[in-house]
């Protein structure tokens, strides 16, 4: 399958998430938006090295090239890992203090 | 290599030294004791003495810019612990975790100002910006400081998310991560090695607090406890705009002609709003975090002229910086009133902090004599050497007039004013200290070149 494909779908699924981040208003669904656009790099990381793998092999059968772009999507998934246990611990935070998880409440700082 | 294990390793000694001891007190002796370590470590490298040599494949490259770099943060680390250190035995209990945090903090300064691939920078920002979040938040009961962390992490992962789509196209386009790698020359500018450029560019505007991307600044600043506030907008700060430099020296330097005018107009828009914004603020805690948005304003100066004298005057000017906010923010600290009234009469009650304090805002404006008039300077004279866009350079030194009005307010408040004695409790130690962080910007004003003769080994 031509890598355009999955260009195309993770450029879409990364939109999304950017979208659900900026309408939505509450802290878990924009939780779940940053890590949908984080999945989307991962989708498309995958993509590049398997297409650098390719034409890695067309040049010289033991090559292996395009490995790295995997190996940074293991370093993606655990950085967030650790990004979710912060921020869910943030969140939970939140709730225990207000009860509420709409970021609504984040506008009392403005003045 | 030395300040990262070093580091690491010391986060956590202060996590087991929260363990060991109850005594709110013996966190911060360890941790002065840690970052004398560090200081020392970092240095033994600069001369030539590794501890480790750890083999990571050209991933890290050590350059006597990156090291210097610690230095100047670790040294002003130093001194936020002398200053701020007995602060944060108020903010909560787990006195050794915030400092632990703090060296993991460092240890991704470490990471961020040594990288020569994408993936460690990747890692060195996120290193330097969770722990962030958890500080952000150690005033758990307090709202502000809940509501800071919060926006702070879904601004912090949001920014994470774009800049890992530029690394994601870049590789698409060169197949690399590494920065020499990339490193494409004129008129390799596809479509998406400028999409990956911008995000990367719009990424580290977020975490530099650029303007567009620097409306969560004044919120988080504010929000977090003023503590851990001082840190945050000076060294993590100063390390980002290294990163930032670092990044777009080695992997973009080639077609410099083709992003210099988004970086000069991001440049330009950080200065006038940094700059007009902290005119009208009442807090001087918010002024600050306004007026740090204004001198990234000029830190981002190196990055659009990307010479070596940008690259000398932002180590200056990360050393001005750092060691001016952290004086301003340690007395502020022990302020309880933080709007420009509090200050009222503070040199009838306090002379040698209000004429410390003097010393530090004049700093911060750029008067001659002071360290921030060289890194202001230098600055300005690294744009002009680009030759190009004089305006960019014009805005620069009318913002730098601008800024004056807000850091005159408070000596203003503090020398001409009439108010009650504000029963601010400092030990000797402390003015001690304070004192010995004002010499130091008083000799950088006579003599930047004894820093930045370092850069020349």
């Amino acid at each position: 399958m031509p890598v355009n494909y999955y260009i195309f779908l993770s450029v879409a699924l990364f939109c999304i998430g950017i979208a659900g981040v900026l309408t939505r208003r509450n802290a878990i669904v924009i939780f779940m938006c940053i890590e949908l656009m984080l999945n989307a790099v991962n989708i498309l990381l995958v993509a590049f090295s398997k297409m650098h793998h390719l034409a890695g092999l067309a040049a010289d059968a033991g090559s292996r090239a395009g490995s790295e772009g995997q190996m940074f999507v293991f370093f993606i998934m655990v950085v967030a890992a650790a990004e979710v246990t912060v921020g869910l611990a943030i969140i939970v935070m939140m709730y225990r203090n207000i009860h509420s998880v709409d970021i609504n409440f984040l506008n009392r700082l403005k003045h | 290599m030395n300040a990262i294990i070093l580091s690491a390793i010391w986060g956590v000694v202060m996590m087991y030294t929260g363990v060991v001891t109850k005594k709110k007190s013996t966190p911060k002796v360890v941790a002065i004791l840690g970052i004398l370590l560090l200081i020392t470590a970092n240095w033994l490298e600069y001369a030539g003495l590794p501890f480790f040599n750890v083999h990571t494949g050209g991933m890290l490259a050590f350059t006597s810019f990156g090291l210097v770099f610690n230095l100047v943060a670790f040294t002003a680390t130093l001194f936020y612990f002398l200053l701020s250190g007995s602060d944060m035995e108020d903010v909560g209990d787990n006195v050794a975790d915030y400092f632990a945090l703090i060296f993991f903090v460092l240890c991704g300064v470490s990471i961020a100002t040594s990288f020569a691939s994408l993936l460690m920078l990747f890692l060195g920002i996120e290193i330097m910006t969770i722990p962030l979040y958890i500080l952000a938040a150690s005033d758990k009961r307090n709202l502000k400081s809940n509501e800071a962390a919060l926006k702070y992490f879904l601004m912090g992962t949001f920014s994470t998310g774009l800049m890992l789509m530029g690394i994601a196209f870049l590789y698409g386009a060169s197949g690399t991560f590494y920065t020499e790698g990339l490193n494409l020359g004129f008129g390799s500018l596809t479509p998406m090695v400028m999409a990956g450029m911008v995000l990367l560019m719009i990424s580290m505007a977020f975490k530099v607090s650029a303007a567009p991307f620097h409306f969560w600044t004044p919120d988080v600043y504010d929000g977090t406890p003023t503590v851990f506030t001082s840190f945050m907008a000076t060294i993590v700060k100063a390390a980002a705009f290294i990163a930032f430099l670092r990044l777009f020296e080695n992997a973009f330097g080639k077609m410099h002609s083709e992003w210099q005018l988004l970086i000069a107009i991001i440049t330009a828009l950080t200065l006038i709003i940094g700059n007009l914004t902290a005119v009208f603020q009442q807090s001087v805690k918010r002024m600050l975090a306004y007026s740090s948005i204004a001198q990234a304003g000029f830190m981002l100066l190196a990055v659009f002229a990307l010479n070596n004298t940008g690259k000398q005057g932002l180590i200056l000017y990360a050393a001005a910086y750092s060691l001016a906010t952290i004086g301003v923010f340690a007395v502020l600290i022990k302020m309880k009133d933080y709007t420009f009234e509090g200050f009222n009469g503070l040199a009838k009650y306090q002379p040698l902090l209000a004429a410390l304090l003097t010393i530090f805002l004049l700093s911060l404006a750029g008067i001659p004599l002071t360290a921030g008039f060289f890194a202001k300077y230098y600055m300005l004279v690294a744009a002009l050497k680009n030759g190009q866009m004089f305006w960019l350079v014009i805005v620069g030194i009318l913002s730098a007039a601008v800024s004056i009005y807000y850091y005159f307010r408070v000596i203003q408040a503090m020398y001409f004013k009439e108010g009650k004695d504000p029963e601010i409790h400092v030990s000797e130690g402390f003015k001690t200290i304070l004192l010995v962080a004002a010499l130091i910007i008083i000799i950088l004003g006579i003599h930047p070149d004894w820093l930045l003769n370092l850069l020349n080994n």
